[in-house]
Parts: structure tokens; C-alpha cells; sequence
């Protein structure tokens, strides 16, 4: 399969510069976080690994982060100005660096809490403006936002996988991928599923309707085109 | 047209007396994600955001660290007040691509072509020559098409990334889409982009990628004024009838590999060449402490 295939591939995306991995794929790792977690956090502990963690300032990606954790639009001037917006918007953010080894150079953990609600995301950004997700609280997952996925926490026993996906195939939503991630056998699992639509909300009314589903979570794609995403976010 | 060689496209259009912005744009076309006056619609809204780049790097912007920024304005000035030794056009193509590089520094928005550290190149000469050509809004959107589909061609059969084959992958292929693209707009032959091409990316094979504290800045940021220079002597020597004694398809995977054979050290990773220079050093030590260097610092 040849890597590229059309002219966008060549001639885009439009992005924040300098970088499309530690500047434009941060602000996705943090739209990313947002939206897992969502709502407006009242505070973040945001730690960088690796190359992220060494040339974070140059980068400006403490500033993409956080201006991904905003949920505002990928405008320069915006971006810039990320530590500000979050004081204005009771955002209380804390920078660490790791020198802690991580799989791929570029990952960072962002730990998000209002009130007595916390939430840890870790992402890794790839290349391109490309991303993974690769940590929800201690789940092991895999979400590059590329395509719409729902997040169902559920408890841990048989039959509910096949409950949550017969809604699925009712609603003629085809699953694209699929995984189950759980910490102990029996306890809470979290189930992920990719799809190659959007969702319908009913869908996600009749699966918050099975027995023993806990929180859902639905993330449309991000579009990786500057552009796109902020019509995406003003939309 | 992802696994063909760049001279069945040249023998393809000639065949049919079309052009390669024509071949590639159908080849999107046949991709079926949008219709061809979506595809033309969307790269007209990346060439609104090259225009702005260059308008806003030629008003002078500095760079997020620092280290860069100004340059396209002193070039700006120079070339309105003093005038260039050479043509003009050639200074004001290098203008427009450190103008657009000292944007992405600046945490700009810009278009990655083919990626950000050299999104200065294609446009930088566009912008330049379309005035002189007398291109028309489609024209110009068909120089990004050409430059488009050269840059697949050459990514599927090398590279495109720093990281893997250093600055050739990006300042390289981003100089030789120009070249082939500005051929084109000139009213040269299929055939002639070709050797434009080629020409274009064999003056630029074996270029490392060295960036100082591994920021897209220097030295990036001058490489793109000297893509684009390249890409017009290219266009210039192609027209003129030169042709490449190696072939088009050669010269790339030439690159391709010597990417290869290029160590860690030069490919992205600021472990050799000017990264590893005293100044380097001290600017990276400067960068971490301080988060940001000025004039001062130098």
C-alpha cells in the first residue's frame, strides 16, 4: 500500500506550526482529553515524555495541550495565548517533565479533575498531526480520532459486549474496530468501539439503557486540518 | 498512479497532450472522496493560507523560542529599497519562503508542502512567478496540483520526512515539486517537468537535517529560500532544453536511498552536524534554562 494517495496528503494540512507532531497533534491529544473527560476541567496536571518532555517550550506544545484541554480553535493568536485563556476560564494547569522511558518520544499524561471527578489520559503524538490514545485511566487503549468511537465503562461479565453491539448493528452502524480493556476479572472494563459512522444518539440512549453500562463517552473524529477543526469546534 | 514511475506519467500525458496538473487531479477525482470542484475548492483555501503566511512573515514575525524571525522583512526591504544584484524574482521567491518558514516558527498557521519545515518552497516560488506567467486563479491552483502529485510520486518511492530521510525528503522534494510545477505554468512540456524534477533534486541529494535544538529553525528556515532559488534554475535549465542524464525515476530512488544509508545522527535528531556546533549547544543549554533566547544571547 503506497503511504500517500492524494494531493492533500502533499498539499496540507493546514496547521498550527512549527510542528505537525509537537504542535498541531498536541492540541488533538488535548481536544482528545477534553472530550473523554466531558467537561471544562477546574484542574489539569499535564507531564511530558521524552522529546516532548525536552522540546516542549520551542514547540509551543504546553500551549497546544492546553489549548486542545480549552476546546478552542486552533487560531495562533489563540493558541499563544493558552496559559492566559485558562487562568480567564478557572483553569488551574501544573507542567511536569518525566524523564521516565515511554514506548514512542512523544507522549504526555493528562491528569484532569473538577470537584471530585478526576480522569488520566495519556496520548502519543506520531507524526503528521497524527495520534493515539493509549491510556484511559489505566485502560489500555488504542483511539486516533480519526474515526467517530464510543467509550462504554461497563462491569466486567459475559454477554454485555454482544448487548452493546447488537444496538450497533440495529442502528446499521458497522463496528470498524474493536477492544475490551479491564484491570481485574469481574471488576470495570471499558469497551471500545470504532465506527465508520457517526453514531446516532438513540443508540447511545438504548446502550446507557443495558444493565451494569456505566459512564459512555462518544468522540466524533478530529479532523487533523486546522480548518476543519475549528469549523468542527465553532459547529 | 501511487506505485507509477514519473516517466510513465510524462509518456502518459504526452500520449494524450495533457497535462500532469489534469493527470493528477483526475487521479483524485478517481480517489472518491470529493468531486472535482470540491478538490479544487479546498486547494484554493490552501493557497488563501499561503498568501496570508507570506503577507504576515513579510511584516516581520519572531519565532516562539526566539531564534528566528525577521529575516523575510530585512529581505522585503532590501529587495524595495536597495534591489537585488540578481533578478529580482528569484530574491522574492526566497523572500516568500523564509517568510512563510519564519510563520510556522512563529506558531502561524500555515500549509505543510509537503510538511511544515519546508511549507515555504512551492508557494514561495508560486507567489512569486504568477504575476510574470500572467497565471489565473485556476492556474495557480493547478502549479499546487502538479507540485501535489510529484511530491506522491516521490514519497511513495523514497521519502518525505526528515526523520527518515533527512532535509533531501523535505527541502529536496519540496524544491523539485516546484521545479516541475513551474515548468508547467511556463507552457513547458510534460517531459521538461520531468527534467526539472530531477535536476531540482539532484543539486539538493545528501542534505542532512540538523536542527538546532531539534526546532524547525535553523537551519530550516534559509534552506526553504534556497529550495525555492534552486527550483527556478531547475525550471530555468529544463526549459532551456537540459535534460537530466539520469533519469527522473533514478534521481528519486537515489534519494530515497541515501536516506537510508544516513546516520541517526543526521535525520531529524539534533545529535550531529550544525545541531551539535558550540553555538548549537549553547542555544539548546540557553533554551532549556530559560525557555526563550534573544539577540543578547549571541
Amino acid at each position: 500500500m503506497p503511504i500517500f494517495q492524494s494531493l492533500f496528503d502533499i498539499i496540507g494540512p493546514v496547521m498550527v506550526g512549527p510542528s505537525s507532531s509537537h504542535t498541531a497533534g498536541a492540541v488533538r491529544i488535548g481536544l482528545a482529553a477534553r472530550s473523554i473527560f466531558g467537561e471544562h476541567p477546574e484542574e489539569v496536571n499535564i507531564t511530558l515524555y521524552g522529546s516532548f518532555a525536552h522540546t516542549y517550550k520551542g514547540h509551543g506544545t504546553d500551549l497546544a495541550l492546553i489549548a486542545g484541554l480549552l476546546g478552542f480553535s486552533t487560531e495562533s493568536v489563540e493558541i499563544k495565548k493558552a496559559y492566559e485563556v485558562a487562568a480567564k476560564r478557572g483553569m488551574k494547569v501544573q507542567l511536569y517533565t518525566s524523564d521516565e522511558l515511554t514506548e514512542h518520544p512523544n507522549t504526555v499524561t493528562l491528569c484532569m479533575r473538577k470537584g471530585e471527578r478526576a480522569l488520566c489520559v495519556t496520548g502519543i503524538s506520531t507524526g503528521g498531526g497524527m495520534i493515539d490514545i493509549t491510556d484511559i485511566d489505566g485502560f489500555d487503549v488504542h483511539v486516533s480520532c480519526d474515526e467517530p468511537v464510543v467509550l462504554v465503562f461497563h462491569q466486567d461479565r459475559p454477554g454485555l459486549i454482544a448487548a452493546v453491539s447488537s444496538v450497533l448493528a440495529k442502528e446499521d452502524v458497522n463496528i470498524s474496530q474493536m477492544e475490551v480493556s479491564r484491570k481485574e476479572r469481574g471488576e470495570i472494563a471499558l469497551m471500545l468501539l470504532a465506527t465508520d459512522i457517526e453514531i446516532p444518539e438513540r443508540a447511545m440512549r438504548a446502550i446507557e439503557a443495558i444493565p451494569d453500562i456505566g459512564p459512555i463517552v462518544y468522540l466524533s473524529a478530529l479532523k487533523r486540518d486546522a480548518d476543519a477543526l475549528e469549523s468542527q469546534l465553532e459547529g | 498512479m501511487y506505485i507509477e514511475q514519473y516517466k510513465d506519467i510524462v509518456s502518459h500525458c504526452e500520449a494524450r497532450n495533457k497535462t500532469l496538473a489534469r493527470y493528477f487531479l483526475n487521479h483524485e477525482i478517481d480517489l472518491g472522496d470529493q468531486t472535482e470542484a470540491e478538490i479544487l475548492q479546498q486547494m484554493e483555501r490552501n493557497l488563501e493560507v499561503m498568501e496570508q503566511a507570506v503577507a504576515l512573515g513579510l511584516e516581520g514575525v519572531k519565532s516562539f523560542s526566539g531564534l528566528t524571525g525577521g529575516d523575510a522583512k530585512r529581505m522585503h526591504e532590501y529587495m524595495t529599497k536597495v534591489s537585488p544584484l540578481g533578478d529580482s524574482r528569484y530574491f522574492e521567491a526566497a523572500q516568500n519562503a523564509v517568510a512563510i518558514n519564519e510563520v510556522n516558527a512563529s506558531m502561524g498557521i500555515i500549509c505543510a508542502t509537503p510538511t511544515a519545515g519546508s511549507s515555504g518552497i512551492v508557494p514561495g516560488v508560486l507567489i512569486a512567478f504568477r504575476d510574470r506567467l500572467g497565471l489565473s486563479r485556476r492556474a495557480q491552483i493547478d502549479f499546487l496540483i502538479t507540485s501535489g502529485g510529484s511530491g506522491i510520486v516521490i514519497g511513495n518511492h523514497a521519502s518525505l520526512s526528515g526523520a527518515a530521510g533527512g532535509c533531501q525528503a523535505e527541502v529536496g522534494s519540496a524544491s523539485a515539486m516546484a521545479a516541475a510545477a513551474l515548468v508547467e505554468a511556463a507552457g513547458g512540456t510534460p517531459s521538461e517537468s520531468g527534467h526539472a524534477l530531477a535536476i531540482a533534486l539532484k543539486n539538493l541529494l545528501g542534505l542532512t537535517c540538523d536542527p538546532v535544538a531539534t526546532l524547525v529553525e535553523v537551519p530550516c528556515i534559509k534552506r526553504n529560500a534556497i529550495g525555492a532559488v534552486n527550483a527556478i534554475v531547475a525550471a530555468e535549465m529544463a526549459l532551456a532544453g537540459v535534460k537530466s542524464r539520469i533519469p527522473v525515476d533514478e534521481v528519486i530512488l537515489a534519494m530515497g536511498s541515501i536516506g537510508r544509508m544516513m546516520p541517526v545522527a543526521l535525520r531529524e535528531t539534533a545529535l550531529g552536524g550544525l545541531a551539535q556546533t558550540p553555538t548549537a549547544r549553547k542555544i539548546d543549554r540557553l533554551l532549556k534554562e530559560q525557555g526563550t533566547v534573544d539577540e543578547s544571547d549571541f
